[in-house]
């Protein structure tokens, strides 16, 4: 339930600036400004590459110099001057290398009890609360904790950068086999550029005793970040991940264009929850991030299985479709979806399910809510391949409006090859009732406090997938996020 | 507790409500009757503050409070409550979790701590088996797939749970069967006390043969045209409603 005392004050919080609207002093280190053959080399010498690696990052960005920026999208919005953009800057402190929590910068650590993340109390906490945080901050990791624990069990949690130097033949083998690196115009850039994200290795028959968890934040100005993330469970492995963003406001658009590789063996399961509050400009539409990603996994195995689950409140624009290919006999790819768009806000996402092995299922539930001004699209692709038989699909696609100057568009698309293929198509689009705001404030609910009720009882079906320490979070975001959308 | 003067409402630029006066002391429970289109819901809702019920004239007064410059949260929070004619269904939020939210908000309107889970299930738990309401049913979305019976009886939960000093209770008699109607009967019973008073606004004089009231008023075309003890609804039942506006006439 949304109307705690500390929702409620965490409305207020927010009530006039954006709650992690901040800026951090920080030295950094960064790129010459622009992108260039030039600064694809400085990067990756920064971060001390093998030669495979800065041969992987030009010859995608060779791949990206003759690709167009998409524009099949329902979205609006300037394009981003990619030459005025800093392609990598890390904390000062942070390219030394910090061995240890000691070693961080107190700033930054400064940072993160302002987003509500104490990292040492957390690391002491951590057989209370079970989650292992591993934070990206601009773009070097730098701190990772639990380590310990996690080595015991032959799990491998750490910055990409470090897998990328410690386990070459992992990295070489799985990177890019899920998104390829001219996938797409993002994706194919994320590839010439990124400078860190996670890598996860979870062997066979282990099941990860906590979950794993990911603060990302967005802190130079100018700077894109491109995070990459590379996450393996092994056969008979399972994992629960968590990924959760806060971003300080800024005048000028920042770019996000991450690229997250989830790949599954036999009977193994990855479930992916994604919490995604960036800032979404002011009332106006000024600032905001916009959002490029591309998720995606494989489902290699038989029997594998994985969950997306995303709550995604924040952003100016949302480009996002994590999607599932079921290549397993009988593997099962799953999609949960809250998208709330409030003021100028832009999201287009879904999903992709393609189905290539037998009796493989899928489910889609999307839930997307749009106030203000905002414009909120679902598209997804269903697509069972000649081989898949029995395959099944379920998908339930739901708009809720609130206001009368928003928009909700659904796009689906199904492509079915194979006659035995069972597919389930609901949709509905409602407006929000001033009947039930009436009932709720009549028993004492303020309007936003009503507002949160309604939209959380909307959603649930969603929330109840989320991990209990982000559905907490996720359930305060829904209220903040359509925060003065009535009244 | 609760005096209205010359209360005139309009809805949407029709007037509906035209000087209406009615004053409620504690301890007193009173009944309005009136054909259909006489304004029963309206006073409900004006007093709840609805939205779209403008206030053109008149005053209400609460506890001495003006109620007319309270949002609608803040008069539950001073102890109003309205059982709803067509109480809504909210998809997904459970009775419990609703019923939690509601009690603390109204704490914390009340400068009051809030109740934490388990005294709250406790708490719950007892009002629920007072109303014989089956405690599965706590754990459904609010008033969804409810019957129109369950419905109300649930309305006489939040009741018992809120604990408001007012309670204006518009047709919660209608749809009921004879069991129903006893169990929500029971209910405003229960709520009776020297520091409570209530509003009911009914159809029938059915209810009545239940939960005695000290006053009868008749309502038409936006004024109380006839007040009176519970002989009135009787007499009303005999002739209609037709008989007391000639009266009036």
């Amino acid at each position: 339930m949304v109307s705690t005392a500390e929702t409620r004050k965490a409305v207020e919080d927010v009530s006039a600036d954006y709650k992690y609207g901040f800026v951090t002093d920080i030295d950094t280190e960064k790129a010459p400004i622009g992108l260039s053959e030039e600064v694809i080399r400085f990067i990756s010498a920064k971060k001390n590459e093998p030669e495979w690696m800065l041969k992987h990052r030009l010859k995608a960005y060779k791949m990206w110099l003759k690709m167009e920026e998409p524009d099949w999208s329902l979205l609006h919005y300037e394009k981003i001057d990619l030459s005025k953009t800093y392609f990598y800057s890390a904390p000062k402190s942070a390219a030394d290398g910090p061995q240890s929590l000691e070693d961080v910068d107190p700033e930054l650590l400064e940072t993160y009890k302002k987003l509500g993340i104490p990292l040492k109390e957390q690391e002491m906490l951590a057989g209370v609360q079970n989650i292992a945080v591993d934070v990206v901050f601009d773009s070097v990791s730098v701190a990772t904790t639990f380590k310990k624990t996690l080595n015991e069990k032959g799990i491998i949690f750490c910055s990409i950068s470090e897998a990328i130097i410690d386990y070459p033949e992992m990295v070489q083998k799985y990177m890019g086999s899920v998104v390829p690196m001219h996938d797409n115009f993002y994706a194919a850039l994320n590839n010439a550029v990124f400078t860190d994200g996670t890598f996860v290795y979870i062997p066979k028959g282990v099941r990860c005793p906590m979950e794993l968890s990911t603060y990302f934040r967005i802190n130079e100005q100018n700077t894109g970040q491109f995070e990459r993330t590379l996450i393996i469970a092994d056969e008979g492995s399972y994992v629960s991940y968590l990924e959760g963003c806060t971003a300080p406001q800024r005048d000028e658009n920042q770019l996000h264009a991450a690229v997250v590789e989830l790949v599954i063996l036999d009977d193994a399961e990855i479930k992916y929850s994604t919490v995604q509050n960036w800032y979404p400009g002011d009332k106006d539409g000024k600032g905001g991030i916009y959002n490029f990603v591309t998720k995606r996994a494989a489902c290699r195995g038989v029997n594998a299985k994985v969950s997306w689950t995303q709550v995604e409140t924040g952003s100016a624009i949302t480009w996002k479709y994590p999607s599932c290919i079921l290549q397993g006999d009988g593997s099962v790819g799953e999609f949960y979806s809250v998208a709330i768009t409030n003021n100028h806000q832009q999201a287009d996402t879904g999903t992709k399910m393609i189905h290539i092995g037998k009796n493989t299922k899928s489910v889609i539930i999307s839930k997307g809510i749009s106030a203000g001004k905002a414009q909120n699209i679902y598209r997804g692709l269903v697509k069972v391949m000649s081989n898949a038989e029995n395959a099944r699909n379920f998908t339930q696609c739901d708009s809720l409006l609130i206001g009368d100057r928003c928009g909700a568009h659904t796009v689906p698309y199904i492509e079915v090859k194979n006659p035995s293929a069972q597919m389930e198509h609901e949709a509905t689009t409602s407006k929000i009732s001033e009947e039930q705001l009436f009932y709720c404030q009549q028993r004492g609910l303020n309007i936003e406090e009503a507002m949160g009720v309604v939209v959380n009882g909307f959603c649930k079906d969603v929330m109840i997938q989320l991990p209990m320490e982000f559905a907490v979070e996720a359930q305060k975001l829904l209220g903040i996020s359509l925060e003065g959308s009535v009244g | 507790m609760l005096e209205i003067k010359d209360l005139h409402v309009e809805v949407g630029g029709t007037g509906i409500l035209k000087g209406l006066n009615l004053t409620i002391n504690a301890g007193e429970v009173h009944a309005i009757m009136g054909p259909n289109g006489a304004g029963k819901s309206t006073l409900s809702y004006a007093i709840a503050g609805k939205e779209g019920y403008e206030i053109t004239k008149g005053s209400v007064t609460f506890k001495g409070k003006n109620f007319l410059a309270l949002e609608c949260h803040e008069r539950a929070g001073e102890g109003l409550f309205l059982g709803m004619q067509y109480p809504v269904e909210i998809p997904g939020v459970s009775n419990m979790n609703f019923l939690k939210t509601a009690l603390n908000s109204i704490r914390r309107y009340k400068d009051l701590p809030e109740m934490a889970a388990v005294e709250f299930l406790k708490f719950i738990r007892s009002k629920a088996s007072e109303l014989k309401m089956d405690i599965e049913m706590l754990k459904r979305s609010v008033n969804v797939g409810f019957s129109g019976g369950e419905k109300k009886r649930n309305e006489m939960v939040q009741m018992a749970v809120l604990e408001p000093c007012f309670a204006v209770l518009d047709e919660t008699d209608s749809g009921l069967d004879i069991d129903a109607l006893r169990t929500v009967s029971e209910g405003i019973n229960r709520f009776r006390s020297p520091e409570n008073a209530a509003l009911i606004i009914t159809h029938y004089q059915r209810l009545l043969d239940y939960v005695v009231p000290d006053f009868v008023h008749i309502l038409a075309e936006g004024k109380i045209v006839k007040t009176g003890d519970k002989d009135l609804a009787l007499y009303l039942e005999e002739h209609g409603y037709g008989a007391i506006e000639n009266d009036a006439a």
